[in-house]
């Protein structure tokens, strides 16, 4: 086990480095510059400005002053925004993106698994039949719909929550709502599927003849395997839930890293660009590190096989 | 493990019991009227700010923010753009030509610092946006002062041969490089405003962009509020300052500005009660349906600015002027105002906007099918035969797109010429244009200050935001004359003169003259309608009730 992790994180570490040196390249080759604005300004006031940045060295030693910056956790300054670093940037957001992310991941996991496993055990009954429904609507209504629409009932229509804003606990619901419910949906079909293929199992049959109670089966035989599907959807998820969620966070006026994102590429804000890249490559190398991790302890077969 | 199971239930109860405790809440209060409550105004005001030091900032966001904070020698008149209202300077008066101007400093104005606002002020201001170092985006602005320009270039070393000069504490002599009789209204603008020097040399000097003077809690500043807490993306307050001069003449106890980019957020956020004002811009299609409604909330403002199409003359079809002028009267202004943009814009027929007053607005862009036809047909493509593949180059949004498709079926119809649209995002759209790397491209212009030059120094020849390859060495010369003519009706007649050239070679299509629409709470007092959209918040206020 041991090993398999350490194997993991120098693979990560390598998978980093690649992703910021391809991050680099493609940045420097997009058009545009973070310092080009509607009103031209006069050349020699750019040739200033990009002295500032270090825009004026040679790309090679940009990358390599920028690499080992990064690696002392220093990004830089954003381009873009005056006494700003990448660093508190993503200081300041990470919280933010952090809060919403795990509200949202307990409203997914929370509606998702119980549903996807109701749905099983009651298999072919409404209470499989609904939520199922449900649930394939929810993966094919995309955030930008479900988000105006909760805001359009709970905001304007009902005006019992805010329609956007940060700050109080009331403030985090709709949100939470909107991209929890979208994964909410994922996980109740992976469960509900993993479940199945437990329940039809031989020994589940041999338990059930033996009068093994129902609830025995389910909760203590079924379920461990029955959520590997679910967990091996755990780690994007919970990448996609943290850094993902701008369209959300636009929606909603939240302060998170998503909108950060956004605007980092919009502004060509080169090192915010690479920072946040970085961040989000860490992000899902270590949710998939730890949803291996959990796999292997679930399932005692993948410990022999690696 | 039944424990461990049973969990997503409970926090599933758990949810469903804080849905039901919030419905029997009841509807919440909104913050507009809390805020109304507490004098404090909502506004909406577009992006992030960028930085809050004057001598760093180019966009409209940050400009509203500084507004509040600072306050440079003439302020901002509550209902007149044309007009200048005493900001520090309490008097001013200027030589016969226009050139040396003397300003009377008020011995009352005030740093939040507890520092007096001197003259010095403003020497050590204008020398720091001017330091090569700083790399200031608008230091251009400067260039009409005498000796400004060899400055910042490092042709001149010493900034007391700069044309400004503290006379004493109380008494600013401001030298220009020639007659300029519309210098106030230029000072209204951010890059004119003072800085304190104390603070400014506490955190990093003159010369740094990364100075730490500008954050919330070192920000000194002269304006009717000061900073009280900024979160970003989220939103930055300004409060009351008691020790600004005329601090009893300033109604309301503070703002938060909201950066809201995304307009259908902004107008949820006014419907759903966290705005008292939009920002200068709503989403298009929910206009119709507000102007039936009637709804008091509706305001359409004139915005001094022209949308319009360059047309890139280094390329054919478009070097032939004839072209130009077949493509310009087959688009049908009022159909694009009317069904499309629908805010109340007003069809161009010249170049410069509509408003200014003393200018009078040239009336010669027009629509004729028939004529278009017929001057294509004499530039070699009748009934559109032959003419060469070409795309119109849109900043990727909605409304752009729907005036470009509007005006590609008029094209189309009218002159039987296929033209595609493409689209680019901003940073890349903004490349294209200025490398001249497009056929057609989509543009606006807003004016900076109120007067017609702003509109026409732009393509002259060389200068940075032609962007269309055109250039006329007698519009070149009417420029330079109006620039320097010694009175204003010499210098209107001029630049009349050099109009009629831009419209009659039509390197730019004037399509449109903006108009801001926005959404404002009937509560909010003072909000008059202006040319510019510079809000003196200190003439603003709002009702509780």
């Amino acid at each position: 086990m041991t090993r398999f992790i350490i194997t993991r994180i120098i693979q990560g570490l390598v998978v980093l480095l690649a992703i910021y040196a391809l991050t680099f390249v493609l940045v420097a080759l997009t058009p545009g510059s973070p310092f080009s604005t509607e009103r031209a300004i006069r050349p020699e006031i750019l040739a200033q400005i990009e002295a500032f940045y270090g825009y004026d060295r040679p790309p090679l030693e940009r990358f390599w002053t920028s690499l080992t910056n990064a690696l002392q956790g220093e990004f830089g300054p954003s381009a873009v925004y005056a006494n700003r670093s990448v660093t508190d940037i993503i200081g300041e957001a990470f919280p933010v993106s952090l809060m919403l992310g795990s509200i949202s991941l307990i409203v997914a996991l929370g509606i998702g698994i119980p549903a996807g496993i109701v749905a099983a055990v009651k298999r072919n009954t409404w209470l499989d039949y609904l939520p199922m429904s449900a649930s394939m609507v929810g993966i094919c209504l995309p955030t930008f719909v479900l988000g105006p629409i909760l805001v359009l009932i709970f905001g304007i229509g009902l005006q019992i929550l805010p329609v956007s804003g940060w700050g109080a606990p009331e403030f985090i619901i709709l949100p939470a709502a909107t991209l929890g419910l979208f994964y909410a949906a994922y996980f109740a079909r992976l469960t509900r599927g993993g479940m199945l293929e437990m329940l039809n199992q031989d020994f589940v049959r041999t338990a059930q003849a033996k009068g093994v109670p129902q609830t025995t089966i389910v909760w203590k035989h079924c379920l461990k395997g029955g959520l590997i599907p679910a967990i091996t959807f755990l780690g994007p998820a919970l990448a996609g839930i943290i850094a993902g969620s701008f369209v959300v966070e636009t929606i909603f006026q939240i302060p998170g890293l998503g909108q950060w994102f956004v605007k980092g590429a919009l502004n060509r804000d080169d090192f915010l660009i690479l920072g946040l890249t970085v961040l989000f490559a860490a992000l899902i190398v270590m949710m998939n590190l730890l949803v291996d991790i959990i796999q292997v302890a679930l399932n005692p077969r993948l410990k022999y096989e690696k | 493990m039944q424990s461990a199971a049973s969990n997503p239930f409970r926090i599933l109860i758990a949810s469903l019991m804080l849905c039901l405790s919030l419905a029997a809440c009841g509807e919440r209060q909104r913050e507009t009227d809390t805020a109304a409550q507490e004098g404090i105004l909502l506004v909406g005001n577009g992006s992030e700010p960028k930085s809050i030091d004057p001598h760093l900032v180019t966009g409209v966001p940050e400009n509203k923010i500084i507004q509040a904070l600072i306050e440079g020698l003439i302020a901002y008149h509550p209902d007149d753009d044309t007009k200048p209202a005493p900001g520090v300077a309490e008097s001013w008066e200027h030589n016969d030509d226009y050139t040396v101007w003397t300003f009377k400093l008020r011995d009352n104005a005030k740093w939040t610092n507890g520092d007096p606002v001197v003259a010095g002020d403003f020497v050590y201001s204008w020398q720091r946006i001017l330091t090569p170092a700083l790399g200031a985006e608008y230091a251009e602005t400067l260039y009409v002062i005498e000796n400004a320009l060899a400055f910042h270039q490092g042709q001149i070393k010493d900034f007391s041969q700069v044309g400004v000069k503290a006379l004493d504490d109380h008494t600013l002599e401001v030298r220009l490089k020639g007659p300029t009789p519309h210098f106030l209204l230029m000072l209204k603008h951010y890059s004119f405003y003072p800085v304190n020097r104390k603070v400014v040399e506490e955190f990093g000097g003159m010369a740094d962009r990364q100075s730490g003077w500008s954050t919330v809690e070192n920000y000194v500043g002269n304006g009717p509020f000061k900073i009280k807490e900024w979160n970003t993306n989220d939103f930055l307050e300004v409060e009351r300052n008691p020790d600004y001069w005329d601090a009893d003449k300033v109604a309301l106890n503070g703002i938060r500005f909201f950066p809201i980019e995304n307009l259908n957020t902004e107008f949820t956020a006014f419907q759903g009660g966290r705005l008292h004002v939009t920002n200068n811009t709503i989403p298009a299609d929910r206009i119709p349906r507000l102007r039936e409604e009637n709804s008091e909330a509706l305001r359409i403002d004139p915005y001094l600015g022209t949308y319009f199409y360059r047309l890139n003359v280094t390329r054919k079809p478009f070097d032939d002027p004839r072209v130009r002028e077949a493509l310009s009267l087959a688009i049908d202004r009022n159909l694009i105002v009317e069904r499309v943009s629908q805010g109340g814009q007003t069809p161009a027929t010249g170049f410069v906007p509509d408003g200014i007053p003393g200018y009078a607005t040239a009336d010669a862009v027009s629509y004729d099918p028939k004529r278009a036809k017929q001057l294509l047909a004499e530039a070699g493509y009748a009934d559109g035969k032959g003419f060469p593949k070409a795309e119109i180059l849109i900043n990727t949004s909605e409304n752009h797109r729907k005036i470009a498709e509007a005006i590609q079926a008029m094209w189309r119809e009218k002159l039987g010429i296929d033209v595609g649209i493409f689209n680019q995002e901003w940073k890349v759209y903004l490349d294209s244009q200025s490398s001249l790397n497009y056929d057609i491209s989509r543009s606006g212009w807003i004016a900076d200050y109120v007067h017609p030059m702003t509109f026409l120094e732009i393509f002259t020849a060389g200068n940075g935001n032609n962007d269309t390859g055109w250039e006329n060495a007698e519009y070149d010369g009417l420029i330079r004359q109006a620039q320097t003519a010694r009175s204003e009706e010499a210098r209107t007649n001029l630049m009349q003169q050099a109009e009629a050239i831009l419209i009659k070679e039509l390197p730019v299509v004037p399509i449109y003259w903006y108009t801001s629409p926005r959404l404002i709470d009937p509560r909010v007092k003072g909000w008059k309608p202006k040319l510019i959209d510079n809000r003196p918040y200190k003439y603003l206020s709002i009702a509780s009730n």
